[in-house]
Formats: structure tokens, C-alpha cells, sequence
């Protein structure tokens, strides 16, 4: 009995050791990070950090089109959604598959036609540009699908005999029935439209309109040397997703292993 | 009434609809169409039949994306593979902190890519970066890291009086500068994949095994490794396509012009981008999203005819 513990003791040990290294090696470049942030001016490094470029309004700007981006799928999203899930109708097979398709293109793939529309369309350098063509999403489409399908139909049959309408139907019993995908859904979003870089990059020039990434990409090219400014923007950057993330920690990653999908 | 009811169903598709038909549609079907044209800041010129094609044949830099982007692919794959899996193996069963290591590990795959790459370019830096440091502080020759164009394979045999040249030479240290950033930045996704993946097996079989007196190595290679199959193969083709798509760790540690030191971090995606917004040179810049999209979609094929056959759905 004593050998066992002793064996499982070891084992254990072991096994925390290899979590212990990988943890330490996830964790540095984040401390070093904040660390390099603080060397020499302190916390000053932030306030010119912030000064130097307009950071306050790089972080406004992803704020207002990461809240749009969002609200807009949620709608789309799910208005599409219901209809895939609940109604028959001519064509609606071919359209899902429609939709699907364009998931199976990655999007560096047809970025060049984009800006080419966007240009015809007088939106480029417009937050029309950086807002409108995210404002549904096919994958978050397909998780509303996914939901809807699993709600009973009866539950449907009961409530037209009450007199209820389909879009009443949808706000008042399906919706709240899809608290979690919704908040996948929310998530998902917010943080792919948080961290996205290459559309904006493409579609935006002028520095009203840069979002975070793209401020700190160009921030990192002017100042290479500065490291403690650049460490300062990077840390301030990093932080609201990283408070999401701790706060809702356990969501997210259910989310990311439920429906596995990457940026 | 009756045409409401019609063309109901068509009203809460419609917003959804226009925009993938605008934004997707459209676009992807136009990548296709201008790969067959002369399109360039001045506009169309007219369509070139296969003129685009032929000129990426005779295009060095091109085949060298493709060369650089080959060499990430087949650098990270496999290791954001094996490690994610290990890690994932030492975290199933009741483990204390079990919670607390998933988020550290975690932690990486919510942070952007940019703010990622400005960290590890000074974490790289070769001067006063803090890996050098450290290299020096344990009597180790510093490296150049992103800034260095020689092939870590040339760079590993020189010192034998062997030196390999063009692909023998291998991937820069550059490239691989950012390959490791890249396995970093995913492997806590990898992990949580695989937990979930793992703690979709059954115990029973575990007990199976057990009372036929299995060791550590036969449980995992005839039971944890096929029913875990599902997982490595989703991980598999998932991991594939995001390095095949890398751009912001590239624009951001090796900015253009250029793509690293000589080139070796120039990869496909990066290249293509140089070509549409910097040349605005659409036509070529479509043909090679083309040949990426037609490379990808035979690997996904045959990905699935291979490894699918071996994937074993309980």
C-alpha cells in the first residue's frame, strides 16, 4: 500500500512538473510583457505610450465596430437561423449549402475582389467597410441552426393556437430557450472582431478610423526601438479580452472545444 | 395573407443572404474570374487567358512562398500536435489545479496575433531581447533570431564542415522564429481540444485494459490513440488550413518590404497581400489565391481519404 502512494505520489509529481514547465512557458512572454512595460519611466511608459498616438481613439473605434459586428450577427444570425431551422420553403437547401460553402474559402483567398467591391461600393475608408461585411457570420448561423432544431415543434404548434406570430415566437420562446449558444455566439464575436487585423488593414487608411490592431501594428513599425512603449501598448491592448477571458473563462473555452473553430 | 406566409421565410433569410452573396459570394467567385484577367491600379485591361499561371511558373519569390510556406506547415502541424497532446494526456482525470492550467495555457489563444507578435519580436530581439540574455547568461553564443536568413539545418551541420544548400539548408532561423510563435500561440486550443476529446472515451475501456494487465504505452496505442482519432484528425486538418494562413505574425515580426531577413519568411498568404495592396496587382494576386484555395482543398481531400479512412467513430 505504502509503495502504491508512494508510486502515485511520483506520478502525480511528474505530471505537475511537465503542466508546471508548459504553464511557465505559456505565462513568460506575458510577464516579460509587463515586466519590460515598467522598466525605466514606470508607469509613465503607458501615459506616453497612450499620448504618443491616438490610443484613445483606436480603442473607441474597436469598441463601436466590434459592438455593431456584433448586434448585426445576433440579428442576422438568428433571423437566418429560424428560418433554416423551422420553415420550409423552396431553394432553403440550396441556400444553407450556399451559406456553408463560403465557410470552406478562407478569407485571405478572396480579400483583393473585396476591396475591389468595397471600392465600387464608395466604402472604402468608411466604418461601413469595417462593419457591414461582418455583420453576419455563417458559422454562428450554423450553431443558431444546430439549437433551433433541438426545440420541440410542439412547443411551435401550442403557441400559434395561442395566437402567437413567428417573430413573436422566435423573441419569446426561442431565444430565451438559446441563452448559451447566444452567448457563444456573443463571444465569438466579440473576439473575432476585437483581434482582426487584415480586413482593416486593407479597408481603412486614415488614422481616424484605425482599429486597435491595426494602431499597434503601425505603432510597432514607428517606434522598433522603444520597447518599453511598445510593451506598454501591447499590455493595454491585451487587457480587456484578457478580463473577458478570465471572467468568462469557462464559456469560452466550452465554446472553443463544443464548436471548435479558430479565429 | 397567403403571400405573406409565400415570402415569409425569405424575410428572415434576406439580411443574412444579401450580405454573404456581397461580401462572400461575390467575391470569391470574382478571386476566381480575375485570376484570368489583366486587372491592375488603372483597372481591367482585359482578360489574359492562363497569363497569370504562367507567370507565377517563372516567379522566384512566388516558389519560395510556397517553399517558406510548405516549411511552417510542416514545422507546426506536427508539433502543435504532439505537444497539445501530451498536455492534454497529463490533464484529463481529477488533477489539482486542473482549471488553473487550462486557463494559463489558454491565455495565448484570446490574445491578437499583433499584440503577440510586437511581444515576442522584442522577446526575439537580438541585441537586448530577454532570450538572448539569457542564452548569454548561461554561456550559450546569442542568436539573431528573426533577422537571421541562414537554414537552421545549414546553421546546425556547418560547424561539421557540412553544408547544405537551397531546400537541404532547411526553413531560416526566422521562419522558425515563427513557427515556434505560432505552435505557442495555438497550443492551448490544441489542448483543449483534445481534453474534450479525451474525456469523450469511455472509462470502461480503461478498466478493460486494466484487468488485462495493459501498460501505460499498450492503453495508449490501443485505446486512447484510435478513440481519440476523431479529435487528432479534426486537429489535424483544422491546424493545416490556420498555418496555411498565417499573415498577422509575418506582417508584424518581419514587416514588408521584404518578408524577413532575404525573403525566408515570405510566406504564400503574406506574398499574395504584397501583390493586391501593394502592387495592386489583382489579376496575379487572385491567381495565386487560387492556386492557396486549390492546394488546400486537395490537402483537406486528401486528408480525408487518408487519414479519414483511419478515423475510428465509436
Amino acid at each position: 500500500m505504502m509503495l502504491l502512494n508512494r508510486r502515485t505520489a511520483v506520478k502525480s509529481i511528474t505530471k505537475h512538473f511537465f503542466l508546471i514547465l508548459g504553464g511557465i512557458v505559456m505565462l513568460l512572454p506575458f510577464l516579460w510583457m509587463v515586466n519590460t512595460s515598467l522598466q525605466q519611466g514606470g508607469l509613465s511608459n503607458y501615459v506616453e505610450a497612450w499620448t504618443k498616438v491616438p490610443f484613445g481613439r483606436y480603442f473607441l473605434n474597436t469598441l463601436f465596430v466590434t459592438l455593431l459586428t456584433v448586434a448585426g450577427v445576433l440579428v442576422t444570425a438568428s433571423l437566418a437561423a429560424y428560418s433554416f431551422a423551422t420553415m420550409k420553403y423552396k431553394g432553403r437547401n440550396f441556400l444553407f449549402l450556399l451559406f456553408l460553402s463560403t465557410m470552406m474559402v478562407p478569407q485571405p483567398v478572396y480579400l483583393a475582389p473585396s476591396y475591389v467591391i468595397l471600392a465600387k461600393l464608395g466604402w472604402i475608408n468608411t466604418y461601413m467597410a469595417l462593419i457591414i461585411p461582418w455583420t453576419t457570420n455563417v458559422f454562428s448561423i450554423f450553431l443558431f441552426r444546430q439549437h433551433f432544431k433541438t426545440i420541440p415543434k410542439t412547443l411551435y404548434e401550442a403557441a400559434i393556437l395561442d395566437g402567437c406570430g413567428r417573430l413573436k415566437y422566435l423573441w419569446k420562446v426561442v431565444l430565451p430557450l438559446s441563452k448559451p449558444v447566444i452567448v457563444t455566439v456573443i463571444l465569438f464575436n466579440i473576439i473575432g472582431s476585437w483581434n482582426s487585423f487584415m480586413w482593416p488593414l486593407v479597408v481603412t487608411h486614415s488614422e481616424n478610423l484605425r482599429v486597435l490592431q491595426v494602431g499597434l501594428s503601425y505603432f510597432n513599425q514607428e517606434q522598433s526601438s522603444n520597447f518599453e512603449l511598445l510593451m506598454a501598448a501591447s499590455t493595454f491592448s491585451t487587457i480587456p479580452l484578457v478580463i473577458l477571458f478570465l471572467f468568462v473563462q469557462k464559456r469560452i473555452v466550452a465554446s472553443y472545444s463544443r464548436s471548435g473553430i479558430k479565429d | 395573407m397567403k403571400i405573406r406566409t409565400k415570402l415569409g421565410p425569405y424575410f428572415y433569410i434576406l439580411p443574412a443572404l444579401i450580405i454573404v452573396l456581397v461580401f462572400r459570394t461575390l467575391p470569391i467567385l470574382s478571386s476566381f474570374t480575375a485570376s484570368f484577367t489583366d486587372y491592375d491600379i488603372g483597372g481591367f485591361h482585359g482578360f489574359v487567358g492562363f497569363a497569370n499561371y504562367a507567370r507565377m511558373l517563372s516567379d522566384a519569390r512566388f516558389w519560395q512562398s510556397v517553399l517558406n510556406t510548405v516549411f511552417f506547415v510542416l514545422g507546426v502541424v506536427p508539433a502543435g500536435l504532439l505537444i497539445p497532446l501530451f498536455l492534454a494526456m497529463l490533464l484529463r482525470r481529477k488533477l489539482a489545479g486542473k482549471s488553473f492550467y487550462r486557463t494559463i495555457y489558454f491565455l495565448p489563444v484570446v490574445t491578437s496575433a499583433v499584440a503577440i507578435s510586437v511581444v515576442w519580436t522584442w522577446l526575439y530581439n537580438p541585441e537586448a531581447g530577454p532570450i538572448n540574455q539569457i542564452i548569454t547568461a548561461l554561456g550559450g553564443e546569442p542568436l539573431l533570431w528573426l533577422r537571421e536568413p541562414r537554414g537552421i539545418f545549414e546553421m546546425m551541420l556547418s560547424p561539421l564542415g557540412i553544408h547544405p544548400k537551397g531546400v537541404l539548408a532547411g526553413p531560416s532561423l526566422a521562419l522558425v522564429s515563427l513557427m515556434m510563435v505560432s505552435v505557442w500561440k495555438s497550443t492551448g486550443y490544441n489542448t483543449v481540444l483534445f481534453l474534450a476529446g479525451l474525456e469523450n472515451i469511455d472509462e470502461t475501456y480503461y478498466e478493460a485494459a486494466k484487468l488485462d494487465g495493459a501498460g501505460a504505452w499498450g492503453t495508449f496505442r490501443h485505446i486512447t490513440w484510435p478513440l481519440l482519432s476523431p479529435t487528432t484528425y479534426y486537429v489535424l486538418i483544422m491546424s493545416t488550413i490556420v498555418s496555411f494562413k498565417t499573415f498577422a505574425l509575418v506582417y508584424v515580426m518581419t514587416p514588408p518590404p521584404g518578408g524577413g531577413p532575404l525573403g525566408t519568411t515570405n510566406v504564400m498568404v503574406f506574398y499574395l497581400f504584397q501583390k493586391a495592396f501593394d502592387r495592386f496587382d489583382i489579376g496575379y494576386a487572385s491567381a495565386i489565391s487560387v492556386f492557396l484555395f486549390l492546394i488546400l482543398l486537395s490537402l483537406t481531400i486528401a486528408q480525408r481519404r487518408i487519414a479519414g479512412r483511419r478515423v475510428y467513430y465509436s
